[in-house]
């Protein structure tokens, strides 16, 4: 097919290119050996297609809804956010929130440090408390630059950090999911913890910014 | 298996590039750091990705490099701080001596 089209029939003279088909790009090795991993396990009854079709549908529906009522609670509860700092996992149980088998750490921003979080070796992410990462997370330019530029990196997310605080970056290796819990921003004395977590962004929780009333 | 490391210890990241799947990323091997904390203790993945049980326990610590030291024309700042998560079978210790 070529590159570009016209719609036929129709009076609009401009053609435009074509989006690729999925099925566009290379069809790999690993590509193939997942299709028959997964047909294999539905064949000898591990789990069924729609097993399959579920889990999918559950993840792909995660937001960072939940993620910002555990963070508002940490604002509003010392005790809760010294809990949720020992143990997320637990934490978000008392929350009735499902948080996945893997450990989550929770990292406390400051007025002295500001943290974030980059996964150097591959997409590491909290996705059972924030959802599926967006494609810049999981970009090779995130993914290098963030760990030895994140001061340029995080500019560009229009997050300036003032030198006199320090910027820590967590390098997410291990079998471990991290998040962060930014600071509360000023002026929210009054709101209660609902109004609160509609204040937490995603992107805040990663740590390429913060959270301010503005952005709410 | 018991810590071996302790918050505040000084270490370096083994200077090894073994086959197979690992963990520890290449910016790090043969670097100096402190350790923060211990944060977990898991099944080791290097053994988990060859289908063997990852037993016993591998300790994992976070462990703190100054990004000056790590980048050499790193334009931050010399407060800023990379934080990474290393298991314990790539950390050597570091004695009190042994300066760059």
């Amino acid at each position: 097919m070529s590159d570009n089209h016209s719609h036929s029939g129709d009076d609009w003279p401009y053609p435009h290119p074509q989006q690729p088909d999925i099925e566009d790009g290379e069809f790999t090795e690993l590509m193939a050996m997942t299709d028959a991993v997964a047909e294999l396990m539905i064949d000898k009854g591990y789990f069924s297609a729609d097993d399959m079709r579920r889990t999918l549908e559950t993840i792909d529906a995660k937001t960072p809804a939940e993620g910002a009522r555990m963070i508002a609670r940490a604002w509003l509860d010392p005790d809760f956010k010294v809990r949720m700092l020992e143990n997320v996992n637990a934490a978000a149980a008392e929350m009735d929130i499902d948080s996945g088998v893997i450990p989550i750490l929770a990292i406390e921003n400051t007025p002295d440090v500001h943290n974030a979080i980059v996964c150097t070796l591959c997409s590491c992410y909290p996705k059972y408390l924030i959802g599926l990462p967006p494609d810049w997370y999981k970009s090779r330019d995130y993914r290098s630059r963030m760990i030895r530029e994140p001061r340029a990196v995080l500019a560009e997310f229009g997050t300036v950090i003032p030198d006199d605080v320090e910027v820590r970056v967590h390098d997410s290796t291990a079998e471990l999911r991290l998040m962060i819990i930014p600071m509360r921003p000023a002026g929210t004395e009054d709101l209660d913890e609902d109004a609160l977590s509609k204040l937490v962004t995603r992107d805040s929780i990663i740590g390429v910014t913060t959270v301010t009333i503005e952005k709410g | 298996m018991s810590a071996r490391f302790n918050a505040g210890d000084r270490v370096r990241v083994r200077e090894a590039y073994p086959p197979g799947h690992v963990r520890t990323p290449y910016y790090l091997r043969g670097k100096r750091g402190v350790v923060s904390s211990l944060i977990a203790e898991l099944p080791n993945p290097e053994e988990l990705a060859y289908g063997r049980d990852g037993l016993p326990l591998m300790p994992i610590y976070w462990v703190s490099f100054p990004q000056t030291y790590l980048w050499p024309n790193y334009a931050g700042p010399e407060i800023d701080t990379a934080e990474v998560d290393i298991q314990e079978n790539w950390l050597e210790p570091l004695v009190g001596t042994e300066n760059e």
